[in-house]
């Protein structure tokens, strides 16, 4: 319990009571409000009894993780299943040690922090949202797309073969591996470019290398979508213990 | 005559430790002197109260929980962990039990809607930059709880036994089958030597596959486990809050926005 010190003297400061806790009140009514009337008209699912002997196609994972099924399409799942999700958490929350732009504390501001805000939201919409959308109105049978208004009922033609990066160009599997790499070598070439700017001389190296890695991880997530989408790529890079 | 008080006079005062004239000091004193009010600070600042500024997502997130604890001690009268009973006690709920589906309603719902404000908790914070100095480590048990509050309706989404429900669950831990090192079809299962029965799957499933153990399992850490760490993480969440600064805002004198801090209470 901390007794009131310096805040009244700030100008804007006001009572909590009544002034925070009224407004508390009222959004709990209204959110109970909704929720009631929600629960009232609509019915949770439940389905037949589990039944260990039938699968159902699609099998969908709950609908708050089908960001992560959808990149199963792209990835194979110790990437899409188990890294990628890792990287995620552990990336959220190296967000505050990585952006050092001093401004925009405590305010909404685009125009002081476009990078960061532009990074997140891409993140957020792009990558998190947009999949979870796909995957709950667009998958059906086989995990093939179906728009919403599209019986599951007609058959889809099944996966397109697709092939490795290193067979379409025609070079050595392990060629792969140096693509990969040389990805992340992007973020030393910028480095070497770039680091008397402001901006990344504030940052450090190692603060610098973590961003680089995160950031490079994150855009690989959509370029491997369009090497799927656009040219058939399987892996990027396959080896005998994991392909990529 | 004498200064012996009332009766009730006596009672009251042994609940209410302050008086209620609408007085500064007595607003202060409801807020330090009620144990759960004290959450707060006496005072805030008046950008902490525009809804515009925090969507409310915090509080209500928090709602949210609170709807799922009470709805799911309700359920839990009604529910049996084991394949033989739980789809039986979940029918039961439905059409036997009064206001079972509406308590079962709420439940769903309510964690559903939790999921989606916490996310819109976290995207309000990232935009108004709230995660910076002094909010780091703050912000990191947000993203903790952000974590748990997904594993929570995980584990929930298991027990009604039903086919959406087992081969949801399915789906999701077969992930854990490919974790490297840790799984049986990941990336250097053979360096481990993990098989079906003892890689990661199987600690989380109590076998090869989603059957009694499983849904055991998950009910203990879906009503249990995973509520008691949420719960601590939600108390250092609110108290850092508090010892952070309270609300984030804009710096409140010309040295704070000189030195880069955001204003608040300290």
């Amino acid at each position: 319990m901390s007794a009131p010190r310096d805040d009244e003297t700030l100008p804007d400061a006001v009572t909590t009571w009544p002034h925070l806790v009224r407004i508390e009140l009222l959004a709990t009514l209204a959110a109970l409000s909704l929720l009631t009337a929600w629960s009232i008209l609509v019915d949770a699912p439940l389905e037949e009894v589990a039944d260990p002997n039938r699968t159902p196609d699609p099998s969908k994972a709950p609908w708050y993780f089908l960001g992560l099924q959808e990149l199963l399409v792209y990835f194979d799942p110790w990437l899409a299943g188990v890294v990628l999700p890792t990287l995620i958490i552990l990336g959220l929350m190296a967000i505050p040690y990585l952006d050092r732009n001093p401004l925009g504390n405590g305010y909404y501001t685009l125009r002081q922090r476009p990078f960061a805000i532009g990074v997140f939201l891409f993140g957020f919409v792009g990558l998190w949202i947009a999949p979870i959308l796909i995957g709950v109105f667009c998958r059906g049978p086989g995990w093939n797309w179906y728009w919403p208004w599209e019986p599951w009922e007609i058959a889809k033609s099944p996966h397109l073969t697709n092939i490795n990066l290193t067979d379409l160009l025609g070079i050595p599997a392990a060629i792969g591996g140096v693509l990969v790499a040389a990805w992340y070598s992007l973020g030393g070439v910028f480095w070497l470019w770039r680091r008397r700017t402001p901006a990344l001389a504030q940052l450090g190296g190692g603060r610098y290398a973590l961003t680089a890695f995160l950031l490079l991880t994150m855009a690989a997530v959509p370029l491997k979508m369009a090497l799927r989408l656009l040219l058939n790529v399987k892996y990027v890079w396959v080896t005998p213990w994991f392909n990529v | 005559m004498s200064a012996r008080p009332g009766f009730w006079r006596q009672v009251y005062d042994s609940v209410f430790r302050h008086k209620f004239g609408d007085t500064p000091r007595n607003r202060m004193l409801q807020i330090t002197s009620n144990v759960f009010l004290h959450l707060h600070p006496a005072t805030v600042r008046r950008h902490g109260l525009r809804l515009r500024y925090t969507w409310g997502m915090g509080g209500l997130s928090f709602l949210m929980f609170l709807v799922t604890v009470v709805t799911g001690v309700v359920l839990m009268f009604y529910y049996r962990p084991t394949a033989a009973t739980a789809y039986i006690d979940m029918k039961n709920l439905q059409h036997e039990i009064p206001f079972g589906m509406f308590q079962r309603n709420m439940h769903r719902w309510g964690a559903h809607a939790m999921v989606i404000l916490v996310w819109l908790h976290m995207l309000r914070v990232f935009l108004s930059g709230s995660y910076k100095p002094p909010r780091e480590f703050n912000w990191g048990v947000g993203v903790v709880l952000l974590t748990l509050t997904m594993l929570l309706s995980f584990t929930g989404y298991l027990l009604p036994w039903d086919q959406l429900a087992r081969w949801a669950i399915t789906v999701g831990t077969n992930m854990a089958a490919a974790t490297p090192f840790l799984g049986h079809q990941g990336p250097g299962a053979q360096l481990t030597g993990v098989t079906e029965r003892t890689d990661v799957r199987a600690l989380l499933l109590g076998g090869p596959q989603v059957g009694d153990a499983a849904l055991l399992r998950f009910y203990v850490l879906h009503c249990v486990f995973l509520p008691l760490i949420a719960s601590t993480f939600m108390i250092v969440h609110f108290w850092r809050v508090r010892k952070d600064g309270g609300i984030s805002g804009p710096p409140a004198t010309d040295s704070d926005a000189a030195a880069g801090r955001s204003g608040g209470q300290s």
